[in-house]
């Protein structure tokens, strides 16, 4: 009987827990994030592992009709012109469901990718499946990976600065200073940041 | 005319000091006795309505900008009023879809001190053109208030810790209780939680 009432008790917990923290889901830094397999705006998928030269990656989650993501569009540019060749380069992803968003559908990312001159692969999550995961919930969202014999390892999560409506008044460029410090061997001393952003549209 | 009221408020456990500064007239609460011996300490600890750091404003409509400093007075008011504090901009298509929501609740719960404030994430270049026009459209006539602070790390943690930033998003507060919530909201769904705030 004791037992049946211990079994009740860890079921009532565990249904309290996982309707309490509908968030728990997403990765922490440190944890290790999942590789995918999308479809870039040029037809091909991508996957992590297919990216050669590699020492890490600039993932974002971003999207066409968000102002806070647009605001960032050619910051997110000028990061894989940057990193690219040393070894981080960009692996943009729109998480938003393009029938719940229609700004945001494969062809209107083809036209964005086209119009602002993406130099990185613009992937669309098909079916939603990759951004809960890795626990995105607004565009932009960024998470810096790096790669290691034990997979991609993240090492920072948020925003890419503290400024959204002027670049020119920046004053920490959190994702620079990850990567930066990820390319000397150093730890990142800002792991992680909070940014407003448009929610995702599942 | 400005009515300045010190009630003094005593809990079983407890005894809380609420200080009411409001500019409307309103009914006495029951429970309500006239402090004398603690004025001096009430005048201190007052918070003063911050200073906005710019008004924006047409022909019609006018709105006050603040950074997180002089929003917080906001977020922290401690009177008998409940108040719904909605995170929103006009480009965040579920914001505007709730929107509604939220005017309803301000003009159903008036009576019941129930106020909702609006609070506007719209970037500089969109105030004149979208934000002021909205406005203006919507005849909005919850308080609308602009929170002006780029350097959004610095502030959204002390919103709440759990804000991951994505709006809309919406704190409910008064003098005893405060919950958070990064969600959309029905009216129903609004009127069940501050039906918890008694």
């Amino acid at each position: 009987m004791k037992k049946i009432q211990f079994l009740a008790l860890f079921l009532v917990m565990g249904a309290l827990a996982a309707f309490t923290n509908p968030l728990a889901g997403g990765y922490k830094v440190g944890d290790t994030a999942t590789d995918f397999s999308l479809k870039n705006v040029d037809g091909k998928m991508v996957s992590l592992k297919d990216i050669k030269n590699a020492k890490g990656y600039i993932v974002v989650f971003t999207c066409n009709h968000c102002p806070y993501a647009q605001a960032y569009e050619d910051r997110i540019v000028a990061l894989n012109n940057k990193y690219k060749a040393l070894g981080y380069p960009v692996v943009a992803i729109n998480p938003n469901n393009p029938e719940k968003e229609k700004a945001d559908s494969f062809a209107n990312m083809q036209q964005r990718a086209k119009d602002k001159k993406f130099s990185f692969p613009y992937l669309l999550d098909d079916g939603q499946k990759i951004f809960p995961q890795y626990g995105a919930t607004k565009t932009p969202h960024v998470y810096v990976l790096q790669k290691t014999t034990k997979g991609n390892v993240v090492k920072y999560i948020g925003a890419i600065d503290d400024n959204y409506e002027d670049a020119k008044a920046v004053k920490q460029k959190y994702v620079e200073n990850a990567v930066d410090a990820l390319l000397n061997n150093k730890d990142v001393t800002v792991k992680e940041t909070k940014a407003i952003g448009c929610s995702i549209k599942a | 005319m400005i009515i300045k009221r010190t009630y003094l408020l005593a809990a079983a456990m407890a005894i809380m000091v609420a200080i009411s500064c409001k500019k409307e007239v309103s009914t006495p609460d029951p429970v309500q006795t006239n402090t004398v011996d603690t004025p001096e300490v009430v005048k201190d600890t007052l918070p003063k309505l911050p200073k906005p750091i710019k008004v924006y404003s047409n022909d019609t409509v006018s709105v006050k900008a603040y950074d997180y400093a002089g929003l917080e007075y906001f977020l922290k008011q401690k009177n008998d009023t409940t108040y719904v504090v909605n995170f929103w901009a006009t480009w965040c298509v579920p914001c505007v879809a709730e929107l509604p929501n939220f005017e309803k609740i301000n003009a159903n719960y008036k009576k019941n001190k129930i106020k909702v404030i609006l609070v506007s994430l719209d970037m500089a270049k969109m105030i004149d053109t979208k934000l002021l026009p909205f406005i203006k459209e919507k005849q909005l006539k919850s308080e609308v208030l602009l929170l002006r602070d780029p350097d959004a790390d610095s502030w959204i943690p002390k919103v709440d810790s759990t804000w991951s930033g994505a709006i809309p998003a919406t704190v409910i507060y008064n003098a005893e209780m405060r919950k958070f919530y990064e969600k959309s909201f029905t009216y129903d769904e609004l009127e069940k939680e501050i039906s918890n705030f008694k």
